[in-house]
């Protein structure tokens, strides 16, 4: 405001006074500030999401958690689908960086095509992350107080109803715990970690053994899901086995295993649906900004289109937050 | 002076002709604020934001200090009849046989609320909000702030938060009563305690609209104060009150987010059933399913935000104490540079000794190490502080007024209060310390009546600036000689109470035979208290006083100062100078330079070396 006042006189010194040192308007500043904040708020979060993690011994392996793709059953596909989402999510930065571009260049459409692709990509990440959501809430049971997944530590692995290793490395010795004659052998490639596949290959509870308690959808032999009368499947749960090593004895053993830690649940939806609604409010800005171009009132303005730039900068930074997200629950 | 004569010279060239664009206003009468609500209540203008601010503050501090007068009364008279109080707190004196008592858990809700109230909306949103606008744009020479409408916001949101603080005080089951750290579980469970339920709601809520205002505030304060400085005015030549309002801002917009993380998780805690903060817990016999969370997560995470804040209090005080004393003692700030390196050292190390405040929580006595390392070192830069200001005041050529008694008394408070600090900051002799009066005493002094010097010195050194009038010296040197002993009645006690091991938090000691023999010296505290407190509503008659009634401002500089704000007309309207903002040629404290003061918008004479910028 006052800066632009004020004569314009040779200055030197940078900090000077009478003009923005950073070549900055006071706008995309306190932006700035704003998202320097929020990255705290975040941080806050995650170091949170660190706390709680790090104070038990395990951990859902997000291969697991996150296998399933929309119309592809129970095809296994780990975290193909929230590679898709990240991918939606980036992409729509780079339709942003275009649509800024565009502003500089004072192409009022080009910077409405852009704007349109990146809102776009927002509702379309917030679609895949509704499905994701819905998915995890319906068919695996997961809630903010319930986390379905068991636990996995660094040393141990999962193995299915055959006992070999999900990862395919087969057993090693394990064959003395019995309960391993169930001849309906899983696929591994489209039955990841199911232990009991319907069609009868039920599993025996064996005193002294212990078992991870998954609930997923019942399925008849072919493979298709059970229904009840109401049309939604029927729901049981599954057991599956783990084996880990004893970080004393070095001895492996199966061990006891319930419901895989609480937080994970909670921390998962809270914070990603923290990240959501910032996805939501900056999709909501950008439909702003957007009809604001399209009226043309940027163009009378004397610093252009920089509220694009703004809501862009808003933009990247939720992206950049995904990252870090992204990092925590899917790839840790 | 040569200010004035800036002035008219730019009135004399450009007139009143539009000549510098949209946010040129003059202050005989600005276009966009002609009406009385945009005037005074949805005003962008600083001036009027500032004044929002304090005045809101007051009505704070002084809901605050009843309530500290309440539990005070509950502490040295514990067997009187409170049954006259009744009429005001109601269900919360319960009578029996005639006799009235205050309600143990009306006792906690108090003390909660008085931490509350005081150390948000007093010494946070009252001091720096009232100060950083009022003096940010005048003294850099801005029309206003970067954006006044997120300002207005910022005030509002403010207000928002203190109506919903005050909702909570007359809910049936009480505001929140779990201390104003809100630890869980008192905070997260909602049957943990009366005040637990709606009150805590109610508690976390204002706190998210709370650091909304503080936000959009500092915001604004820091971009203000980097982009819109006058022509010559570097960072070097700033004075140390924008310093300390920049170095606030900073500190508030990196430590108040991680509150909001805190409470948002409380939130869910409390409404979601997840267990962040909670696990394997027992209440009324029964156990809960929370298992998992911790309750130390929060103390970090609060702590991360909560000491920050403490210098989010002091630091505004800093920078007004450096002014004032600087103006009324006719010197040079003594070692500038070094005052402004300390409180950025201050501010950096206020981020990394948060675990201070847990020492007794079960932190690893190996990370307890580190933090008492790094508490210690702030006695450093607050030393070089306290040696610059007795430095500023020695031979200097000082004016006893009440702004700057105000600001004397600040350092003597800052100084006792310090001291008692390096003891808590060691792990060691905390665990004696921990929770009882002796911490009590530490920061009330140092923070409390320390913070609340500068913001008086503050109010009555910038009284004629805000209002075109002076206080009354007479009552405000009663007022400061009167609060001056009677802070110091009240909390030199507190530590002898606290080194024999007296609790903080204990609604009466009276079961407690090592306590019993204290009894006196509890009435005596209370008794300095309550002559205190109506030291203050001698201050706040004052103020209202002089508002309509007070001691007109004639000249446009009546301190002889140096700084920007007193070449602003009397009473100027939104936009602040008339003609073109003046330009800086030189810093903030060329007092008693050659027998005179120079303003800083003369210019260096031949040879003369600016003592801000010395790159030569």
């Amino acid at each position: 405001m006052a800066s632009e006042t004020m004569e314009h006189q040779s200055n030197n010194e940078l900090w000077g006074g009478g003009k923005s040192p950073f070549g900055a308007s006071y706008g995309k500043l306190m932006m700035w500030y704003f998202l320097l904040s929020d990255a705290f708020t975040f941080a806050g979060f995650l170091i949170a999401y660190g706390a709680l993690r790090f104070s038990v011994p395990s951990w859902p392996l997000p291969d697991f958690v996150f296998r399933l793709f929309p119309f592809a059953g129970h095809t296994v596909l780990p975290l193909i689908f929230v590679t898709f989402m990240t991918f939606v999510l980036l992409f729509s930065s780079y339709t942003m960086v275009r649509a800024v571009q565009e502003g500089h260049r004072e192409n009022k459409n080009g910077v409405v095509f852009w704007m349109f692709l990146t809102v776009l990509g927002g509702a379309a990440f917030l679609g895949c992350q509704a499905w994701e959501w819905t998915t995890l809430i319906k068919k695996e049971n997961m809630s903010l107080t319930q986390n379905p997944f068991g636990r996995h530590t660094t040393d141990g692995v999962y193995i299915d109803k055959s006992y070999e290793d999900v990862h395919g490395h087969g057993h090693e010795g394990h064959d003395d715990h019995g309960g391993g004659k169930d001849h309906h052998s899983m696929n591994n490639d489209t039955h990841y970690g199911l232990l009991t596949g319907g069609g009868g290959g039920s599993m025996e509870f064996k005193k002294g053994d212990s078992y991870l308690l998954h609930k997923v959808p019942a399925m008849d032999a072919e493979g298709h899901e059970i229904l009840d009368e109401h049309g939604q499947p029927v729901m049981e749960w599954y057991k599956r086995k783990f084996k880990f090593k004893d970080p004393k004895t070095g001895k492996e053993e199966m061990s006891q295993e319930e419901l895989g830690p609480k937080a994970f649940g909670g921390l998962f939806f809270f914070i990603t649906g923290f990240h959501g609604f910032h996805v939501l409010s900056g999709v909501v800005f950008l439909i702003i900004v957007m009809l604001n171009v399209m009226s043309g009132i940027y163009e009378k303005r004397k610093n252009g289109y920089e509220m694009v730039e703004k809501i862009g900068l808003y933009w990247h930074f939720v992206d950049l937050v995904w990252v870090f997200v992204f990092l925590v629950f899917y790839l840790l | 002076m040569a200010s004035i004569d800036i002035i008219k010279q730019d009135e004399l060239e450009h007139g009143h002709d539009d000549h510098h664009g949209h946010d040129d206003h003059d202050h005989h009468g600005d276009k966009y604020q002609s009406g009385f609500i945009t005037h005074y209540i949805f005003s962008t203008d600083h001036k009027m934001i500032s004044k929002q601010f304090l005045i809101t503050g007051m009505f704070w501090a002084v809901i605050g200090a009843l309530m500290s007068l309440v539990f005070r009364l509950q502490l040295g008279f514990p067997e009187e009849n409170m049954l006259w109080l009744k009429p005001i707190l109601g269900k919360w004196i319960t009578v029996s046989d005639g006799i009235g008592t205050l309600a143990p858990d009306f006792y906690y809700a108090l003390v909660t609320m008085h931490g509350t109230i005081l150390v948000f909306f007093v010494l946070t949103a009252g001091l720096s909000g009232t100060f950083s606008n009022l003096l940010i744009p005048l003294q850099i020479g801005a029309r206003d702030m970067a954006s006044g409408f997120l300002n207005m916001l910022s005030y509002w949101f403010f207000f928002l938060a203190g109506t919903i603080m005050f909702a909570s005080l007359f809910l049936s089951t009480g505001p929140f009563a779990g201390g104003w750290t809100a630890y869980p579980p008192l905070s997260a469970l909602p049957q943990a305690m009366s005040g637990s339920g709606a009150g805590m709601t109610l508690w976390a809520v204002s706190l998210i609209f709370f650091v909304v205002s503080v936000l959009l505030g500092g915001m604004n304060y820091i971009t203000t104060v980097l982009n819109l400085r006058t022509k010559g005015m570097t960072m070097w030549r700033l004075p140390l009150t924008i310093w300390a309002f920049l170095v606030t801002a900073i500190l508030g917009l990196l430590s108040f987010p991680v509150l909001v993380s805190a409470i948002f998780l409380l939130i869910f805690d409390r409404s979601l059933g997840t267990s962040f903060f909670l696990s394997e817990i027992f209440i009324q016999g029964e156990a809960l399913s929370n298992v998992g969370g911790s309750p130390i997560l929060y103390q970090h995470l609060f702590w991360f935000l909560g000491h920050p804040e403490v210098y989010i209090i002091i630091v505004p005080a800093f920078g007004i104490v450096s002014e004032v004393m600087s103006v009324h003692a006719r010197k040079p700030i003594f070692g500038y540079k070094a005052m402004v390196l300390s409180i950025l050292a201050i501010a950096i190390l206020a981020f990394i000794v948060w675990a201070h405040h847990m020492f007794m929580s079960g932190v690893n006595p190996f990370i307890a190490n580190i933090f008492v390392l790094f508490t210690l070192i702030i006695a450093v830069p607050s030393a070089v502080k306290v040696f610059n200001w007795i430095a500023t005041l020695w031979g200097g050529n000082i004016r006893f007024n009440t702004a700057m008694l105000f600001s004397i008394g600040f350092v003597s408070l800052f100084i006792s209060g310090g001291l008692t600090g390096i003891f808590l900051g060691n792990s060691a002799i905390d665990i004696q310390l921990h929770d009882t009066y002796f911490v009590v005493a530490h920061f009330h002094i140092v923070m409390g009546i320390a913070a609340f010097f500068g913001m008086y010195a503050g109010v009555y050194h910038w009284f004629p600036r805000l209002y075109g009038r002076f206080m009354n010296e007479t009552l405000g040197k009663i007022h400061f000689w009167g609060t001056m002993i009677g802070a110091y009645a009240i909390f030199w006690p507190m530590h002898y109470l606290g080194m024999a091991g007296v609790p903080r938090r204990y609604y009466k000691f009276g079961n407690f035979d090592a306590f019993a023999h204290f009894g006196d010296m509890n009435k005596f505290i209370t008794i300095a208290a309550i002559i205190v407190f109506f030291l203050q509503v001698l201050m706040l008659i004052n103020f209202f006083y002089s508002i309509f009634r007070g001691k007109k401002q004639t000249t446009l500089n009546p301190y002889d100062a140096n700084t920007l704000e007193w070449t602003v007309p009397i009473n100027a309207g939104h936009g602040n100078w008339s003609g073109e903002i003046p330009h800086v040629h030189r810093w903030a404290y060329d007092y008693s330079k050659g027998g005179r003061n120079i303003p800083q918008t003369e210019p260096l004479g031949d040879g003369e070396q600016d003592m801000g910028n010395d790159h030569h």
